[in-house]
């Protein structure tokens, strides 16, 4: 008994999908459009707006800059949220819930009002703006997406498996590299890379904190001023828009892998 | 080979087992039996290494293992859930405990193929563990476990996963197995059937204590009190008179079975001149047409259940509380018996246990 859908419902599922990805999709359009102004009608194929990227030197130590913050952010928030993820679905401790739920607060918490608060401590501790307060900035806003990825991976395999190694003579260490991180390096991996796409594309807490050594959102955040720029830009945006597009399907299918995997163990009772 | 002294663990207030006294002897099938929260699963964690007891102490071959972990314990377990390693196959969920051993290739080899083939799993060496069925996962965490050559092997609800048929036969196994490898196998089971079919002794557990050790046949025919006696299989109570009582026996009356003498319980206090009697359903048989015993008491069907090889009675008797519950094998037509019908039932006086409250 499967109802038919109002026969209007399709036609708005359409408009909202356009609404959503038809911005996005002019990206690449114009990218590859041969005219200085993104306008209609299309004035023929080119890669050169590409070919200027490469001998940007500006843009280049910009890109350097992201990756480098990006894969710091990546690593500290992945090894924050393995502890912090081991905690929350292993032990029982005082304070856990709210605990758990501060963790989480940054993914609800303006952007705005993250940044400028974190510009405000590290001024008074006296650091320096640089890719060092970029980093620890970033951490904080990826810790939440990690320990939402490890805490599956935690929780899906049972307690049972750590507790049969060391049964069978294995070290709490041994029990950890032979069991756990097998069980939940999908999940760790995929952490790793959803840290280090958002951190990639971030730009307010980027922008409140970086001193003189811009990111890449930063960059094209400057280059938005001069019009000759934008198709340079474009193509610059197309090419972040398919490596997060990437990123993010691997870390999803890592994701799933990990939950799948974890879910044929002997969990016969669920 | 197993001695617990005085263990108890408790949370707070509230004590998951409470002063457990037992000695569990080398190469026996022994099994904790008790209803869920009973206390026998964590006592059985308690000699795994998995929990530690509050008060008491835990001998395995004369030394204390309070305080040893779990990973330097002579002792390995089956679990419930089997636990077997997802990422591993079979081989390699057998060859995980041995990797510590640091034996050599060959030597590692025979010993996973020789514990492969003790659970009949050859040739499965290589299979994944999401390709195993329910019973092969048990074989697979039973292997695991006696390739260790542990002095104490832990089995917790290890069949409760099974369908009824594969269960039954893999009891069967389990008991043979042991019986070939002769290691201590301690068994913690909810299923009095299981116990009784497979161990040779039974400790029966209820709210954290230990209320009774024997062998089976001893326990189901001896219960101390009637609990045990309705926890192992099903039992009639009839209330009886205390007209006589020496050290070691009493002499009880009652309106069907006239006066019975019978072995004294260990805890028995006489109650206001008053026992409770206890006889299983399969020591009472049908008197057919003129058949005639010395012991015999007279009834009225008023309900019958009917099993495939067996038919429940329910017998009314003049003079008792509650009907006495039958059980017959349906060879002589049990399973005719109409219900209203006048019925006459033997019993031996020896099945009759004085039971503790």
């Amino acid at each position: 008994m499967t109802r038919r859908p109002a026969s209007w419902l399709p036609i708005y599922a359409a408009l909202y999908v356009a609404f959503l990805y038809a911005p996005v999709l002019l990206l690449p359009l114009f990218s590859v459009n041969n005219s200085a102004t993104p306008t209609l009608p299309l004035a023929g194929f080119t890669w050169k707006w590409y070919q200027q990227l490469a001998g940007n030197r500006e843009l280049v130590s910009a890109a350097w800059n992201s990756l480098a913050v990006g894969l710091a952010t990546a690593v500290l928030a992945t090894l924050l949220g393995i502890c912090g993820a081991r905690a929350v679905t292993r032990y029982r401790f005082r304070g856990k819930r709210p605990m758990s739920g501060l963790i989480m607060a940054p993914l609800v918490l303006p952007e705005i009002i993250v940044a400028i608060s974190l510009l405000l401590v590290m001024l008074a501790f006296g650091l320096n703006l640089s890719l060092v307060t970029v980093t620890l900035g970033h951490v904080l806003i990826c810790l939440p997406y990690s320990m939402v990825v490890l805490m599956s991976g935690f929780d899906g395999f049972g307690l049972s498996l750590e507790e049969a190694s060391a049964d069978l003579g294995e070290t709490a260490f041994g029990t950890f590299r032979r069991v756990t991180l097998p069980m939940v390096a999908p999940a760790i991996l995929s952490s790793l890379l959803v840290s280090f796409t958002i951190s990639f594309d971030e730009f307010i807490v980027a922008f409140f904190l970086s001193g003189t050594d811009p990111t890449l959102p930063i960059y094209i955040w400057g280059q938005l001023r001069f019009a000759s720029r934008l198709p340079a830009v474009l193509a610059l945006g197309t090419i972040m828009l398919i490596g997060s597009f990437i990123l993010v399907t691997i870390a999803e299918i890592l994701r799933r892998r990990a939950v799948r995997r974890t879910q044929t163990d002997g969990c016969l009772f669920v | 080979m197993i001695e617990l002294r005085n263990v108890t663990r408790s949370y707070g207030a509230f004590k998951a087992l409470d002063a457990a006294q037992l000695t569990i002897q080398e190469g026996e099938f022994f099994s904790l039996l008790g209803p869920s929260g009973c206390g026998k699963t964590t006592l059985l964690r308690m000699i795994a290494g998995f929990d530690t007891p509050t008060e008491g102490s835990i001998l395995i071959d004369g030394q204390d293992m309070v305080g040893t972990p779990a990973n330097r314990r002579p002792t390995n377990m089956v679990f419930q859930s089997y636990a077997i390693f997802p990422h591993l196959n079979v081989e390699q969920n057998v060859a995980y405990g041995l990797k510590r051993l640091k034996l050599s290739q060959t030597e590692e080899k025979r010993r996973v193929d020789e514990a492969l083939a003790m659970v009949e799993l050859r040739g499965l060496g290589k299979r994944a563990a999401h390709e195993l069925s329910g019973g092969q996962r048990q074989r697979v965490a039973l292997a695991r476990a006696l390739v260790m050559r542990p002095k104490v092997l832990l089995l917790d609800e290890p069949l409760s996963a099974l369908d009824k048929k594969l269960r039954e036969q893999m009891q069967v196994e389990l008991r043979h197995l042991q019986k070939s490898v002769g290691i201590t196998f301690v068994l913690v089971t909810h299923d009095q059937y299981e116990a009784l079919a497979m161990s040779d002794r039974i400790a029966v557990m209820f709210g954290g204590k230990i209320a009774q050790v024997d062998t089976p046949q001893h326990i189901y025919q001896h219960p101390v009190n009637r609990q045990v006696a309705d926890f192992l299989g099903g039992m009639n109570f009839i209330r009886a008179k205390i007209v006589g009582e020496d050290e070691r026996a009493i002499l009880v009356e009652t309106a069907g079975f006239g006066r019975v003498k019978t072995d004294k319980p260990g805890h028995f206090r006489s109650n206001g001149g008053s026992a409770t009697l206890g006889i299983r359903p399969e020591r009472l048989r049908v008197l057919w047409d003129d058949e005639q015993s010395r012991h015999e008491v007279a009834g009225t069907v008023v309900d019958r259940h009917y099993f495939g090889e067996v038919t429940h009675l329910v017998v009314e008797i003049p003079g008792f509380e509650a009907p006495l519950s039958v059980i017959e094998t349906n060879n002589f037509g049990a399973d005719d018996i109409p219900v209203g019908a006048p019925i006459r039932l033997a019993y031996d006086p020896d099945a009759l246990v004085a039971l503790a409250d």
